[in-house]
């Protein structure tokens, strides 16, 4: 009578995935291209795309190697196509653009800074509040000077659909049409996550200011399972180190999450959004996880 | 000579207790006994072998794996062992505590003790229960053997099964197995009980090995239940396996500082698969598999010195919990929903008990005796200790605590009379429920539960109080045990938080009253009016209240339980009355509603037929006869009990 019990069978899976996964870096590591910079500069980052002119080569990274409709941090770097060096004191500012059928607008959009503890690396954000479509798209023009020598590039950046909504634009009870994107959780847990939204305004246009002092009520529910909720949030406030909104979102298992949500303004009032009840399944502003 | 070793052997591991009363009840199962000892319904399940206790209810989910309490309380605050060893259930919803995992045929005899009385085998409240393995130590030299069978008409029980048993002089062996399958049961108007079916096979080897004055034992249960429905619970199980594994060393030493010493290591797994696959319409499908694996050992030595019977025992053990569950959307797009209701809990102990029973005459005694522990909880599993953490953001993965326990027992005999008054101290460590639930859902209360892990120790103080009165034709007692429970752990419905389950009313997270206070109390007699008839009574009553004075739950009623035997040669008849009054102090805030009184009549006979050496011994007989539809106090969700039952056991033995 041989049994082994079935802790120890998933033991040795596990055992077999962390050699699996050990093998894996390994091989990619290996791989990896021969490029003159050390390798750490890129180290988490996958390149999306290149931007080409007459004297640059200008590389797009993001964590996933793409970009999606919602907010994307996306590192770049920018190569002399004489010399193939990095330049290291570029100064650089870019422009997302839709372009659709009827009009052009811009989204929220951070300036673009030199990473701190990298050599060539400048990092910003873009939120693309929509998708792309067969005859609606995105570029993004960045305009660099180096050496008070100005240089200027435009090419088309790839906005899919996200299969979960991460990203919301809406008009407010004030009249406002803002724009709610999520930041974090990236990889959520079964635990307290922390949350990390940020919050525009369209003040036309091209212009889509964060802002200040508002609240962010969350509500995460799981429609499939009674619509049950989770306990122990903590609403998203804006923090003072940074320009976002900052909370903690409690997820107590796996699956599919709608995350609903209220934005208030400094003196409280609802915005958008409405609070979950048993006749109210969902709010007309939400996120959704899934994991 | 060496036999007469072996016999003597025997005699000084029964020979325990220095007044001829033993405060601890004794439940004979599978020991050869004498014949006014004989069960009406030899084949009957453990489970009804241990409702006979008066201290002992049985919580029935359905018509298998039945809970014990003891003094009216459940797992959490008493302990369950087979030959000392430390067993712990996988099921969240206690669908199998540790009485489901053996069979009858496994077993000689159950020992009830009550309260402090039973912290001999590990910290416990409510007291503990021993079960004792079968050996064939006591029977006869040689090979013999028997097989047994047996049919209960109304869920259709077939019950087969086998035993051998080998003996010589200094070696034995003793193998069974037993097999049992039942449909679904009717309660009394013929309703059907729907998901009460059953089906569950056993085997057991048992061998020993005695030289000079030691004796080294290894035991072997294997036990597997398939496709067992629960109907007052919303799942079934597809399987509850277990591997229960001991090897004992003994010694028996002539002269020096012990008279008896006794080691074990052991271990035992359980896998436990919990399951709606058979539920046709359920919110969501769910599978809530658990596991419990233990490593323990007890090292346990007695000696005698002037008027000092010393006893102590070093125990120890190493359990490891684990439960999860998935459930899966109707949209099959959707991933799965994943969480771990017991997050890989290990639990260590390691502990010494002490015992002095104090002989001053042969008329009384004092016994005390006293136990210290180091109790560890630790939380393996990185996910489930973040899922805690959503309750409790600052928890460690680890708490740990001592539990002490001390008791007091002065026994006293006039003539026929015996006296014997108790009290005591104990304390308990959490369960892994309590501690460490994350959203178990209970299906009595329809609560779901949340542990807490910042627990303190439960602790009791209890009084006992016993008269018993005997002769050659009375037999009489009274019990009276009273605990009062400081820091007394239960579940609280907390407002703020929403239930996670489909259904249920709400959250209750595991707090402590200041205290709750039980009394459980029993009266027993014993009549022969002559060398065939005799009849026996018992009645159980007891009370339990918590700090805000309200009922708790799962209190007996007045019980009561009545029967006339009729023996002569080898023929045996048994009626028997057994019945409740109504249950007045139920608990609506635990859930419970108020449970009407019940009587039903049992009736039985039982014949032994003799060739040379074979025997065949015929049981038959009708349960609840007048086909009563009832369901009592212990019955989760006021489940129906089973209607009218024919049995009839056959045990023929070479
Ligand atoms: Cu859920
Ligand atoms: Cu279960």
């Amino acid at each position: 009578m041989v049994l082994i019990p079935i802790t120890q069978i998933k033991f040795t899976m596990k055992l077999y995935k962390i050699f699996f996964l050990f093998a894996l870096a390994l091989i990619t590591s290996c791989s990896s291209d021969d490029d003159s910079t050390p390798v750490n500069e890129l180290d988490g980052i996958i390149k999306v795309k290149e931007f080409t002119n007459d004297t640059h080569i200008i590389e797009l990274y993001t964590s996933t190697g793409t970009t999606q409709q919602g907010y994307n941090e996306i590192s770049l770097r920018i190569k002399d196509k004489t010399t193939n060096n990095y330049i290291q004191n570029a100064t650089i500012e870019w422009m997302p653009m839709m372009h659709m059928t009827m009009m052009n607008h811009s989204c929220p959009y951070s300036t673009v800074e030199k990473e701190t503890d990298k050599e060539t690396l400048y990092k910003g954000y873009i939120v693309f509040q929509m998708p792309q479509n067969e005859s609606e798209y995105w570029d993004l023009k960045i305009d660099y000077s180096i050496n008070e020598t100005n240089y200027t590039v435009t090419d088309v950046i790839d906005v899919p659909a996200t299969e979960k909504r991460v990203v919301s634009s809406f008009m407010g009870t004030d009249n406002v049409r803002y724009i709610v994107a999520l930041i974090d959780p990236k990889n959520p847990k079964v635990a307290l996550n922390d949350m990390t939204v940020g919050v525009y305004k369209m003040e036309n246009m091209m212009n889509f200011p964060v802002v200040n002092n508002y609240t962010l009520k969350i509500d995460p529910r799981m429609p499939s399972m009674g619509n049950h909720g989770s306990p122990n949030n903590l609403d998203l406030t804006q923090s003072a180190s940074d320009e976002f909104y900052h909370g903690k979102v409690s997820l107590t298992m796996t699956g599919y999450w709608k995350i609903n949500l209220q934005l208030l303004n400094a003196s409280n009032e609802v915005l958008k959004g409405e609070v979950v009840t048993e006749t109210t399944e969902s709010s007309s502003i939400f996120f959704e996880i899934e994991f | 000579m060496l036999l007469i070793s072996t016999v003597s052997w025997t005699q000084e591991q029964v020979k325990d207790s220095i007044l001829p009363v033993n405060l601890s009840e004794v439940i004979l199962i599978g020991k050869p006994t004498q014949v006014h000892q004989k069960q009406a319904k030899p084949l009957a399940s453990l489970d009804e072998y241990l409702q006979q206790s008066g201290r002992i209810d049985m919580i029935k989910r359905g018509g298998y794996a039945w809970e014990p309490m003891i003094n009216n309380m459940a797992t959490e605050r008493t302990i369950v062992t087979i030959d000392g060893m430390r067993i712990f259930g996988a099921c969240t919803d206690k669908m199998d505590p540790v009485t489901s995992y053996v069979e009858i045929s496994n077993l000689s005899e159950a020992t009830i003790s009550s309260g402090q009385e039973g912290s001999c085998h590990g910290p416990t409240i409510g007291g503990s229960l021993d079960l004792k393995r079968l050996r064939s130590t006591y029977s006869e030299l040689g090979l013999s053997g028997s097989l047994s069978s047996g049919f209960e008409f109304n869920n259709k029980q077939r019950i087969i099964g086998g035993m051998v048993h080998y003996k010589d002089s200094s070696f034995y062996a003793d193998a069974n197995v037993t097999y049992r399958k039942a449909d679904n049961y009717k309660a009394g108007n013929s309703q059907e009980i729907k998901y009460s079916q059953f089906q569950k096979w056993n085997a057991s080897v048992i061998s020993g090995y005695q030289f000079q004055n030691k004796l080294i034992e290894g035991s072997v249960i294997f036990d597997e239940a398939n496709d067992v429905g629960y109907p007052a619970l919303p799942m079934d199980i597809s399987l509850a396996r277990a591997l229960i594994t001991s090897f004992k060393y003994e010694v028996a030493p002539k002269s020096g500082l012990l008279n008896h010493w006794e080691n074990k290591l052991y271990y035992n797994t359980i896998t436990h698969f919990m399951d709606d696959s058979k539920r046709p319409n359920v919110p969501i499908r769910m599978d809530m598999p658990g596991w419990s694996d233990t490593y323990g050992y007890y090292s346990k030595g007695k000696t005698k010195k002037d008027k000092h019977h010393l006893l102590f025992n070093v125990n120890g053990f190493y359990n490891r919990s684990i439960a999860e569950m998935t459930m899966y959307p109707s949209d099959p797009d959707e991933n799965a929903m994943f969480m771990y209701t017991w997050p890989d809990v290990r639990t260590l102990y390691n502990g010494i008990y002490l015992e002095d029973e104090i002989e001053f005459s042969c008329h009384n005694s004092l016994k005390i005796n006293g136990s210290f522990g180091f109790h560890q909880n630790k939380v393996a599993n990185e996910f489930g200790l973040e899922s805690l953490q959503i309750f409790y953001p600052e928890m460690a993965d680890q708490q740990n605590r001592f539990l002490k326990s001390i008791s007091l027992q002065y026994k006293h005999q006039v003539k026929d009379w015996f006296f014997s008054v108790c009290s005591g101290y104990g304390e308990r460590a959490p369960s892994v429920t309590e501690g460490y639930a994350f959203y178990i859902f209970n299906s009595f209360d329809l609560f779901d539960y949340i542990g807490n892990p910042n627990l303190s120790n439960e602790k009791s103080v209890e009084g006992n109080f016993d008269i018993r009165y005997k002769t050659e034709k009375i037999k009489t007692g009274i019990t009276f045990s009273a605990f009062y429970l400081p820091d007394y752990i239960i579940g609280i419905p907390d407002d703020n938080l929403i239930p996670m389950t489909i259904g249920a009313s709400g959250v209750k997270i595991y707090e402590q009253l200041s205290f709750a206070n039980l009394i459980h109390s029993s009266f027993q007699c014993d009549y022969r009016f002559n060398d065939y008839y005799s009849w026996n009574t018992k009645l159980q009553y007891s009370y339990g209240k918590d700090a805000e004075k309200r009922n708790l739950p799962f209190i007996s009623p007045l019980q009561y339980q009545s029967q006339i035997q009729y023996k002569k040669n080898r023929f045996q008849t048994e009626l028997n009355v057994i019945g409740n009054a109504t249950q007045t102090n139920y608990s609506p805030f635990y859930g419970e509603n108020r449970t009407p009184d019940y009587a039903i009549l049992n009736l039985s006979v039982g014949y032994t037929f003799k060739w040379y050496s074979q025997k065949l011994l015929v049981n038959a007989g009708v349960e609840n006869l007048f086909d009563t539809y009832y369901s009592t106090f212990t019955d989760w969700n006021n489940i129906p009990r089973m209607g009218r039952n024919i049995y009839i056991n056959l045990n023929f033995s070479l």
